[in-house]
């Protein structure tokens, strides 16, 4: 198993070098410069302009700009952020935990929706049950997420008001942050309330951020749950008389989830792309809103510094998923 | 049972509200950059941070681009008008919180520093921020101020390297807000300069209590505030990207003032009872600028025949969609010195395809440069560059339509020998003429992304130039009336409209009163309960 682990770990290291390649060019290679964009219509004199490069280290050549990132980087320093001039490192960090809790409750929404729906579908199969179930996964799955959360938002905020617009919690609380989780910072300092009003703030951004996933997590379950249903050692299995609910839920759905825990993985980085949309329409302080921020602002540091970062931390869950991939199926292994 | 229960708390909390502390929530467009408003140029950050925490010597009266006085008293300009003196108030107090506590009222000493911090390349502060103080040098600050003396406690004396009428107008800017030299040096002395860009010590109406990025800012009423304690005890600015989602939170009254609504919204909130919809002409003008040193744009015949073919009601109705006004002078009509007079060139296509011919004008193919991004002067560019096609082709004229990334549009704009026509626009920055008339089509500004119509003409310079020095508005307004009859005349530009400001509230809000240079202050403002 360590072995296992190891492998994948330093098969990481190329990729980890692409990716600091494609995020170190990616912000560049769009037009733009930050400086004439921060000067906006008031526009800089040449001499300005050039001070303020040089100030910047943008007139060095590129290969020495991207020598001195890879350095920062393995020294876990990404620079300062144009804009704010804070660390981008600590700006990051202090946003990512918004992303990764609406990130997680908009997964677990997807799973426990998703999976039953899937299963369900595929007992059913063919029957009214299925093609609803799969209809309304395939419209989730096609769901432009800008639109579903306005949509959400003017109907259960707006006219039933029964949900909050935006934001994480209400402007009465104000809770300091200790682990960046609103849910956890909350019931650390003992506020009840305020609990509950993090709660009720994530409802409707999670739904939004979890529908796509869950459309795929129900279809993916459907199909896969088909397919073992069709082994002979579940029909082994019925011949020897055990219920149908330990039949499918010991048998089948086990082994079914092979390939379900795959592509539950592969959705944090969906979740992450999703997050940006998410995040913007409703008002969460996150990495995706910052990323948003950063780019129209054409802020080198903050771009590249959070694409790696980003990248780093799919590749660390696609890097689990692979080792609980091993477990859940030692063949894998070999 | 439950339900009833409920019903009960909130009634219980309703019937508390009175003697809850006054929280107004404005929904906010974006993030501020940080706190120190002399870093910055964004409306956004100015909004957050030079409005409630800061004051200047001298301010806009509310609602109007006139001066009066703030923290200094009064004020006089010397005959050769090479000196200015402020007489400070001496009951003005930096905020007392709990990372700061001032020892000493306001005095001379903070007014030198705050300059000096932007200025003086010795100072700490300049070197932190690489000399990076944009607006201060936009407006030429550093050339203009030789030396500022301190006469006495209560007075400072700016000595400037040659006379500038609008220099005062500049000194109500943001970026001109005034520093606590007390707090700032302690700052340095604990080591942590930078703090004052997230912990920010200012003498205004409301201080700074905290700032969830991306979330809320928090403010508290300054209860030392010169002018008195505000009405509301508590302000914060729920940031909102969103204009629809902030419609909803003010829908909801999760948030009681907004700023840029969706101008497709504006008619159905003014619909709704329990908002009201504050408008105002914004202090703006969009324009498009004719290359005037390339043929065969340098004939002024060309360049109004061509401004007589484009019909500006139609881009008003179609692209600002009835959300502003057809512009006829380059400085909106809510500023002093405004020519009422100017008579535009009409929308007459007949006359202009003859003023073409009459010009040995056939054929012509040119470009038009429609901006990538929306502004507060100009909804879509692209539509409106759309609009004026459309127009020449009547005439026979070929436009084609080019855009840029918006750093690069400004940029090769800049360039003197771009080709064609570009749509720009200028958002007033201090309430002076010579801000929209002398930055944007003065010689000095040929080359630059200031004068992109690269316009050079004698007998306007001299009028602007004169006018920048002299100290009586009434003589200064008459210089400015006579360049505007000039501009129209030589038409650099076609003069396309100044954009309407709305600004939704809640029913309840009073005392809510909208900046003409496009800001938000919550200053004087109530929620009636």
């Amino acid at each position: 198993m360590l072995k296992f682990v190891l492998v994948k770990l330093a098969q990481l290291v190329p990729t980890f070098i692409g990716v600091t390649i494609v995020a170190f060019a990616f912000i560049r290679l769009l037009p733009g410069d930050p400086i004439l964009l921060m000067a906006g219509e008031r526009g800089l004199t040449p001499e300005r302009y050039a001070k303020l490069q040089a100030e910047y280290g943008f007139d060095r050549p590129l290969i020495v700009q991207y020598w001195d990132f890879l350095k920062g980087l393995l020294h876990g320093d990404l620079g300062n952020s144009l804009v704010t001039h804070s660390s981008v490192v600590n700006e990051f960090f202090s946003r990512f935990p918004a992303t990764l809790e609406l990130s997680i409750f908009a997964l677990a929404f997807a799973v426990i929706i998703g999976l039953p729906a899937g299963v369900i579908a595929a007992i059913r199969r063919g029957r009214t049950l299925d093609h609803t179930i799969v209809g309304i996964s395939l419209t989730g799955y096609s769901m432009p997420i800008f639109w579903w959360g306005l949509l959400l938002i003017m109907f259960f905020s707006g006219t039933l008001g029964w949900t909050p617009v935006s934001g994480r919690i209400s402007f009465m609380y104000f809770i300091q942050p200790v682990t960046g989780f609103m849910t956890i910072d909350t019931l650390l300092a003992g506020n009840w309330d305020a609990f509950l009003s993090a709660l009720h703030h994530l409802i409707l951004p999670a739904i939004v951020l979890g529908t796509i996933p869950l459309a795929v997590i129900a279809r993916q379950t459907r199909s896969s749950m088909l397919e073992v249903l069709g082994e002979d050692y579940v029909r082994t299995a019925r011949a020897k008389g055990l219920s149908n609910f330990r039949v499918i839920m010991v048998h089948a759905l086990r082994n079914a989830l092979i390939s379900v825990v795959t592509v539950i993985g592969l959705q944090v980085g969906l979740l992450l792309a999703g997050a940006i949309l998410t995040e913007t329409i409703f008002s969460w302080p996150g990495i995706g809103k910052w990323m948003i921020d950063a780019i129209s602002r054409r802020d080198y540091p903050s771009v590249q510094g959070g694409l790696v970062l980003i990248a780093f931390l799919v590749m660390i869950v696609n890097l689990l998923v692979d080792v609980a991939y091993g477990v859940i199926n030692p063949r894998i292994r070999h | 049972m439950k339900k009833t229960l409920l019903a009960a708390g909130v009634a219980a909390m309703m019937s508390a509200t009175p003697a809850m502390a006054k929280t107004l929530v404005y929904c906010s467009e974006g993030s501020p950059e940080g706190f120190d408003p002399s870093l910055y140029t964004t409306g956004t950050t100015f909004d957050a941070s030079s409005k409630p925490i800061y004051n200047r010597l001298v301010q806009f009266k509310p609602g109007t681009t006139e001066l009066e006085p703030a923290i200094a008293s009064s004020w006089e300009v010397s005959d050769d008008g090479l000196s200015v003196t402020f007489h400070l108030r001496d009951d003005v107090q930096f905020q007392t919180t709990d990372y700061f506590t001032p020892s000493r009222p306001l005095n001379a000493d903070d007014i030198i520093w705050t300059f000096d911090r932007q200025m003086n390349e010795d100072n700490p502060y300049y070197q932190l921020a690489n000399g990076s103080f944009e607006y201060f040098d936009s407006m030429s600050m550093g050339e203009l101020i030789e030396s500022i003396e301190k006469v006495d406690d209560h007075t400072v004396r700016f000595h400037l390297s040659e006379p500038n009428a609008p220099f005062i107008a500049n000194l109500a800017m943001d970026f001109a807000s005034i520093h606590s030299r007390q707090y700032e040096q302690q700052l340095l002395d604990e080591g942590t300069p930078e703090l004052a860009n997230q912990q920010p010590i200012g003498t205004g109406p409301f201080q700074f209590v905290n700032y969830q990025e991306d979330a809320a800012v928090r403010y508290q009423a300054n209860p030392d505030y010169f002018r008195g304690k505000q009405p509301i005890d508590n302000l914060v600015f729920a940031i909102t990207p969103d204009a629809q989602v902030r419609y909803q939170k003010l829908l909801a009254n999760e948030c009681q003032v907004m700023p840029y609504p969706n101008p497709a919204d504006v008619s159905e909130m003014q619909q709704n009872d329990t908002i009201k919809v504050l408008s105002e002409p914004g202090l703006n003008v969009a324009y498009l600028a004719w290359n005037t040193i390339q043929k065969p744009f340098d004939n002024p015949q060309v360049r109004r025949a061509l401004n007589m073919a484009i019909n500006k009601q139609a881009i008003i109705d179609a692209v600002f969609q009835g959300a502003g006004q057809v512009a006829k002078n380059p400085i909106p009509p809510t500023m002093w010195g405004y020519n009422d007079e100017v008579q535009d060139d009409p929308y007459d296509p007949d006359r202009a395809r003859k003023m073409l011919k009459d010009a040995g004008v056939d054929n012509l193919q040119m470009k038009i440069w429609a901006m990538p991004v929306q502004r507060p002067y100009m909804p879509n560019a692209r539509r409106t560059a759309e609009l004026m096609q459309a127009d020449l082709q009547k005439i026979g004229v070929d436009a084609q339509i080019v855009t840029y990334e918006w750093g690069e549009y400004l940029q090769r704009a800049a360039d003197k020998n771009h080709e064609g026509a570009i749509i720009l626009g200028w958002t007033g920055d201090n309430g002076d003429p010579d801000n929209f008339m002398g930055t944007l089509l003065s010689c000095a500004g040929v080359g630059t992304s200031n004068n992109v119509a690269e316009w050079c003409y004698e007998p306007y310079e001299k009028l602007i130039q004169k006018a920048r020095t002299l100290s009586d508005q009434d003589e200064r307004a008459k210089l400015y009336k006579q360049a505007q009859v000039i501009f129209k005349e030589q038409a650099p530009w076609d003069t396309l409209a100044h954009s309407t400001v709305f600004m939704p509230l809640r029913d309840d809000v009073t005392g809510y009163v909208i900046d003409p240079l496009g800001l938000h202050s919550f200053e004087g403002v109530d929620i009636q309960q």
